[in-house]
């Protein structure tokens, strides 16, 4: 791979005006929603040139999110991965997780383009909190969609979006998991365009989406790499994430993009082995398809139809891919791989058992991953690499899950 | 505008010299079984039903109310397969009827857009609505279209502009199709204000016939639709037909009731 990544030319514009990477991407929508998304490109290119909003996005970030995260050398981590792993915390963020930065940045456009009231789909509800927590301090009605069966399992996310106001719809339809809870936000934004802002929680979806959502998340990365030099005085080796839709990858991978020697490893989630079926890596597993507005890699069967995909990790259970994650794989830039279930949580154990930090679930798959690969860059280097894993997230709202896991509940 | 005639264009012809707009009715492919939709399409046929549109089903159809979804659904959890849909049209195209395809896109592109194109057009099919698909992603549809013949029908809806109602229209062959609401499937108590404001807008950039639909469910709805439109279209109440019904014979009597209610409508237009 590290030949590849130092033959692949990353083009400075991506992605192009009608949203594509390379082949990938694009928007798959009905023409009713065409001229909101114009709208919010609009909206968002207008933006990111007016130092007025990105003052005030950086504001928001330094002084409620808590950014910039933490870059933490894990040592005594390190020393089981046989590798210098710098952690970047944002776990330690406002609600615990990466994707604060993303609905802070929406909520500032929702306002910019007028609009009182926010949509979000949700899959283990980290997303739904997160966008009641911004439509909150920003005053703004919020609806959260929710498979029915994820609201049985994430009750307790449940209450804390109801907590911040948000109204919780719990959705029936089709697999009633995140997929289905993703085309419920759809039908309400076809429904209700002019006033509403569909919050979509990462970097898929129809154009702008993909670029939107990377444009709002990429301060990790441009942190991290400032923070690894100051450090370390040089680049990592490798920079390493889990992907579900892809927004934490991509928000740490794009301040590197333009560095051909730092390998970029995004880890999708293998659930009970590749061989099973019952996973939810859509680069590794699926195939080229349209779904949710955009061309990218799809877990569907030979009919096109999408397939259910299964993972421990709530927030990587989706059978799709952001469309910019589908075009690294292709041109080579990143490298994909599979964690299953059992390897994540064998990391996840771990970490709590070496740092005292209770990752989440889906960030356990990058410290996987980065287990796996670490020898094999040992190898290539003749040293011992130097590798910074995004630590996309808190271990609290996984507490119940791997509890059960491990077997540690106390039976009633 | 393509030069190749198309060919669902006749039959509007027919229905602007006759004063009416045509009914299109439509149903998704396997729902109840493929048997089923078979038959339920030829009743529709028999009741006065001009054109039909077959829904292939899928499993996220991000612009359908609940009616279409359960019907999906319940087609998707009995087996069919796009092949079987092509055979559904064939058999239903036999009647004489039109038959178009209503399709997201996905399956087609998994089918491979120019192996569909031959397999609709071979079966008789008149070509593709694509409720997902707009002409800026289209390339490849545009040319298989051109290859095979077959009519393509982009959508249009209240919140697009002059420049895309054009635009939509300019890559459409046989007719637009008017989205009356801002809004998924599903049968309405109210026709849509927005529609004749939309239909009108698109009357100035295009000589295609308009289509409208989202909707519609009676005969006064259907009549007042066809003042304005040349075709009326009419899903979810149709299916409702069959999704309520306790049996099938029950369901296959509503689903004429109702079709012959609703072409009674689209011969009186409100003018
Ligand atoms: C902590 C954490 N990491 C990662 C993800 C996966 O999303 P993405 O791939 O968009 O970063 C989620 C989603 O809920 C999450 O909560």
């Amino acid at each position: 791979m590290s030949a590849d990544a130092a033959k692949t030319e990353v083009p400075a514009q991506f992605p192009d005006a009608a949203g594509h990477f390379g082949t990938f991407g694009g928007r798959f929508v009905p023409e009713a929603l065409v001229a909101a998304l114009d709208e919010l490109a609009n909206a968002h290119q207008a933006a990111m040139a007016d130092e007025v909003f990105r003052d005030e996005f950086a504001g928001l970030l330094r002084d409620y999110a808590g950014t910039p995260s933490l870059l933490y050398e894990a040592r005594r981590f390190s020393a089981q991965v046989g590798a210098r792993v710098l952690l970047k915390r944002e776990d330690l963020n406002h609600t615990g997780a990466h994707k604060v930065r993303n609905v802070l940045g929406q909520a500032l456009l929702t306002r910019r383009m007028g609009k009182r009231r926010v949509i979000a789909e949700t899959g283990a509800g980290q997303h739904g909190v997160a966008t009641a927590t911004a439509a909150a301090l920003f005053d703004l009605e919020c609806v959260v969609y929710m498979g029915q069966v994820d609201t049985e399992r994430q009750a307790l996310n449940v209450a804390r979006m109801r907590m911040l106001g948000a109204t919780v719809v719990p959705v029936t339809t089709g697999s009633r998991t995140l997929k289905d809870a993703m085309n419920e936000a759809m039908r309400d934004w076809v429904a209700n365009v002019d006033e509403t802002h569909y919050l979509i929680g990462t970097a898929a979806g129809p154009h702008p989406f993909p670029a939107l959502v990377r444009d709002f998340v990429r301060g990790i990365g441009d942190e991290a790499r400032a923070q690894c030099l100051d450090l370390t005085g040089g680049l990592p080796d490798a920079v390493t994430a889990c992907v579900g839709g892809g927004s934490n990858a991509l928000g740490i991978f794009h301040a590197f993009t333009d560095d051909p020697q730092v390998r970029l490893y995004g880890f999708e989630a293998g659930g009970e082995g590749m061989d099973t079926g019952r996973h939810a890596a859509s680069i590794t597993g699926g195939s080229t398809g349209v779904l949710h507005g955009t061309r990218t890699f799809v877990l569907q069967d030979a009919d096109g139809q999408t397939q259910e995909s299964h993972s421990i990790s709530a927030g990587l259970d989706y059978p799709g891919v952001g469309p910019e994650h589908a075009w690294l794989h292709d041109t080579g830039r990143a490298t994909y791989q599979p964690v299953t279930d059992a390897e994540a949580m064998a990391a996840f154990e771990l970490l709590c058992r070496t740092e005292g930090i209770i990752p989440a679930i889906e960030s356990a798959h990058a410290l996987a991953g980065t287990l796996a690969i670490a020898p094999k860059l040992t190898a290539e280097l003749g040293r011992p690499p130097t590798i910074v894993v995004n630590l996309s997230g808190r271990g609290d709202k996984d507490v119940h899950t791997a509890g059960e896991y491990f077997g540690i509940l106390d039976k009633e | 505008m393509s030069e190749r005639t198309s060919r669902i264009g006749a039959a509007f012809d027919k229905a602007r010299a006759d004063g009416r707009a045509l009914l299109v009715g439509c149903m998704p492919a396997g729902y109840p079984t493929v048997e089923g939709s078979i038959a339920a399409m030829k009743a529709m046929i028999s009741a006065g039903v001009d054109v039909i549109e077959v829904e292939i089903p899928y499993s996220d159809p991000m612009m359908d109310g609940p009616v279409i979804q359960r019907a999906s659904e319940i087609a998707l959890a009995g087996g069919v397969r796009t092949r079987d849909t092509v055979r559904i049209i064939e058999a239903v195209a036999a009647t004489g009827a039109p038959v178009v395809t209503m399709t997201y896109w996905n399956p087609v592109e998994r089918y491979g857009v120019d192996a569909f194109a031959r397999d609709l057009a071979a079966a008789g099919g008149t070509g593709l609505v694509t409720p997902d698909l707009i002409p800026e992603e289209a390339g490849e549809w545009l040319a298989a279209s051109d290859a095979h013949g077959l009519d393509r029908t982009f959508l249009v809806a209240p919140s697009s502009t002059d420049e895309r109602l054009a635009m939509t229209a300019a890559h459409c062959r046989g007719f637009v199709y008017a989205t009356a609401i801002m809004g998924v499937t599903g049968a309405r108590a109210q026709t849509s204000q927005a529609a004749p404001t939309l239909v009108s807008r698109l009357r100035e950039v295009t000589d295609l016939p308009v289509g409208v639909g989202l909707g519609v469910g009676t005969g006064a709805q259907a009549a007042t639709v066809a003042g304005y439109a040349d075709a009326v279209i009419v899903g979810s109440a149709l299916i409702r037909c069959l999704l309520d019904a306790p049996d099938e014979a029950a369901g296959l009597a509503a689903l004429r009731a109702l079709s012959a209610e609703l072409a009674e409508g689209v011969r009186h237009p409100d003018r």
